[in-house]
């Protein structure tokens, strides 16, 4: 620079400075590009290890048996029925035995019947074959009696769940050469599974429990994710009906109508520093405000979901006041020339013109919410919930929680690959979202 | 809705009878808006110094000077678009019809409906041509009915010189006409709520000649019905459209005439050496 600016006039030096300038363009030109494949690779490593890890839990070791549902053991009184002059309360009473005898028939041994007729091999215990079956298993056929009492007496075609320690065993996810101490199946059962898994009996299917079912600690291979699912979807909607209107509402204010006073910096940088308070500090003073002081119940999505809406409401607030501010002046000036008041210019013309920015930031802002775990963890959470809540004032979890539930469950090798899973369907939802923001935005945009 | 100012009796000893410029005053035309002493700051910087002057009623008067002379502050300062801006200051006294527009009782939203604005870029609402113009008779009340109020639009389009080239597509967005029809279509949405004054910010400066020939052809059939102030750099443009001509410089007015004399025979030196060229 020095030099070109001493040879001024020369004919040389605008040439020798242009070819440094080209050069100086090209080394800046080559980090941007070496930047953005750098974070092209990071993200296509993430997104193919979690891909490559989850994929497999979406098919799970499934038993195609015929079940017979033997009346000699399931002995049960025909399903009461409601007879005229009965009282509800009878009714009711003669039904909830009825159920409760159902819960007390011997499960296992319908599904140990079904199995031995398949296997044909005297050579296992009991214990052992039962064991193949997931446990929520015999659930199922309870409630298939309980739904039609006239499948007693017939046999059935079933598709059984098989426990997890098999999917494991044909996912390969255990070394089949180590010492028979050490493996999860006995020699029996490997022997069985073999053999069926070759007849095809014992076969890969989708794994439909991930997305049906709850959360199940004593039987892994059919816990799921639809209680934490609801859970979520629960938290979203209150973020959208909570942060949504104050975070439009207080931004409007402060941008077209609040005056330039100390107070009102006081509050935007206050909202600024709020976007950057770290989670887990919202989580403690939901903890405290919410559970401590206005006693709402633990682990309701209720409360995490006033929390989540405090932390993305300074999201919304920022990014709808960006929005507000890129609305051009002449519209204001066109609004307010006609005589329209300050209101009128605001919700006639500012606000349409800027659905479309706010729209992508509550979208951006809500996926954001939607992925947070740490204040979740501070209200409960993170308790295990093994039912779907039909409430937001009931106990539940949440994706994420749930996430991080399985990552720290004792059957690693089952929950490894379903904790991916987990992650997979979670990452979905955020890109779904964001693809809603792409597409609202492109929908409402209006040129001017 | 402009009963407010307009039922106030008009008292000589508000109403300024008299042109301010002797030079103005050998016609006895009536003063719809009149400035007296009025001084304008940004913060501490002033803009505006004591600025006299009288509007006629049914003529266009050009605000002709260089850039950041101050006209543009003078003619925001007549429908108060200067307040919503920060730290701007209006001292001295601007009158319609003899009322003060800056009395704390006046409601600017209701001055606004009766001095209408036209500004430098056209600015259409992103919305249909039929919305643009009936935004303002919708938010006035100045229609009852669908069918009056595409009465009304229909004639402010008539008036602006637009309906030919539109009428076939009023539910077409304001944006897609050209810059001219856009600027047309303002003027169009201006005078749909009937004001009584039409200030124009420099209406023609992002438009073609044929365009801009058109929007003068159209000041001069408006200047009929309506009080027309336009601030202009363009001294051919002041020359052909306006009746009288006020020349600002540095935040004061120099001189203000009937516009040929202001062109022929100039009273002051700068005014005399900016529409020579010599600076501007």
């Amino acid at each position: 620079m020095s030099v070109s600016a001493h040879n001024v006039g020369s004919a040389a030096s605008p040439k020798r400075s242009l070819a440094s300038r080209h050069a100086r363009e090209r080394r800046f030109r080559r980090l941007g590009m070496l930047a953005v494949v750098s974070a092209i690779v990071f993200v296509a490593v993430l997104f193919s290890s979690i891909l490559i890890k989850g994929a497999p839990a979406f098919e799970q070791a499934t038993l195609s048996l015929h079940v017979t549902f033997d009346p000699a053991v399931i002995r049960i009184k025909p399903r009461p029925q409601r007879i005229a002059g009965q009282s509800p309360a009878d009714f009711a009473r003669r039904k909830r035995r009825w159920q409760r005898s159902l819960a007390l028939v011997n499960w296992n041994r319908v599904i140990e019947t079904a199995l031995r007729k398949t296997v044909g091999d005297a050579d296992i215990s009991s214990r052992d074959l039962v064991r193949l079956v997931t446990g929520a298993e015999r659930f199922r056929l309870r409630d298939m009696v309980a739904k039609d009492p006239a499948v007693i007496g017939t046999t059935l075609p079933v598709n059984l769940l098989a426990s997890a320690d098999v999917d494991v065993w044909l996912k390969g996810n255990i070394d089949h050469s180590l010492p028979d101490n050490r493996q999860q199946l006995s020699v029996a059962q490997r022997r069985i599974v073999e053999d069926l898994s070759q007849r095809g009996i014992l076969h890969m299917a989708f794994a439909k429990a991930l997305f049906l079912n709850v959360d199940s600690r004593s039987s892994p291979a059919s816990a799921g994710l639809a209680g934490a699912f609801v859970g979520s979807l629960y938290m979203m909607l209150v973020v959208i009906a909570l942060a949504v209107p104050v975070g439009v509402a207080s931004a409007v204010y402060l941008e077209e109508f609040a005056p330039k006073n100390r107070f009102t910096d006081f509050v935007e940088v206050n909202i600024n520093n709020l976007a950057a308070v770290p989670s887990i500090v919202f989580g403690l003073l939901g903890a405290a405000v919410f559970i401590g002081w206005f006693h709402l119940p633990l682990s309701a999505p209720l409360v995490g979901g006033l929390i989540l809406s405090l932390m993305t409401l300074p999201i919304v607030i920022i990014a709808t006041r960006a929005t507000l501010r890129g609305i051009p002046s002449s519209i204001r000036h066109a609004a307010l020339g006609l005589g329209a008041s300050p209101t009128q210019m605001v919700f006639h013309h500012v606000l349409p013109l800027a659905v479309p920015g706010i729209l992508t930031a509550t979208i951006i802002g809500v996926a954001q919410a939607l992925g947070e775990t740490a204040p979740l963890l501070l209200i409960g959470m993170n308790a295990f919930v093994a039912h779907i809540p039909q409430t937001p004032l009931e106990q539940s979890t949440a994706l994420p929680v749930q996430i991080f539930l399985w990552q720290g469950n004792e059957n690693r090798n089952f929950f490894e690959a379903r904790t991916s899973a987990a992650i997979i369907v979670l990452m979905v939802l955020m890109i779904g979202l964001n693809g809603l923001a792409v597409f609202m935005r492109q929908k409402f945009e209006r040129r001017w | 809705m402009n009963v407010m100012i307009a039922e106030r009796p008009v008292t000589d000893d508000k109403t300024p009878r008299r042109m301010v410029d002797r030079d103005v005053g050998d016609d006895s035309c009536h003063i719809k808006m009149a400035a007296r002493d009025v001084d304008v700051f940004y913060g501490d910087a002033q803009a505006l110094f004591k600025v006299d002057i009288d509007i006629a009623d049914n003529e266009v008067t050009a605000l002709i000077g260089p850039s950041g002379c101050g006209k543009s502050t003078f003619l925001r300062c007549l429908n108060r678009m200067n307040d919503p801006i920060r730290g701007c200051r209006v001292q001295g006294r601007i009158t319609l019809d003899g009322d003060d527009i800056y009395d704390q009782r006046l409601d600017p939203v209701l001055l606004r409906a009766r001095i209408g604005m036209v500004f430098q870029k056209p600015n259409p609402f992103p919305r249909s041509i039929f919305d643009n113009v009936a935004y303002g008779p919708r938010i006035h009340g100045l229609a009852s009915g669908k069918a009056e109020l595409e009465e009304v639009v229909t004639m402010s389009l008539e008036k602006a010189g637009l309906l030919d080239e539109v009428k076939n597509r009023l539910d077409q967005p304001g944006t897609s006409l050209s810059g001219g029809q856009q600027q047309r279509l303002c003027i169009a949405r201006a005078i749909a709520i009937r004001p009584e004054v039409i200030l124009m910010d420099e209406p023609c400066s992002s438009l073609d000649p044929v365009a801009t020939a058109r929007i003068e052809r159209l000041m001069d059939e408006l200047s009929e019905d309506y009080t027309i102030v336009i601030v202009t750099h363009s001294m051919q443009q002041a020359a052909r459209v306006s009746k009288r001509t006020a020349f600002f410089h540095l935040g004061k007015l120099v001189e203000f005439a009937k516009t040929d004399q202001i062109f022929t025979n100039p009273k002051d030196q700068r005014t005399q050496d900016y529409i020579t060229g010599r600076f501007g």
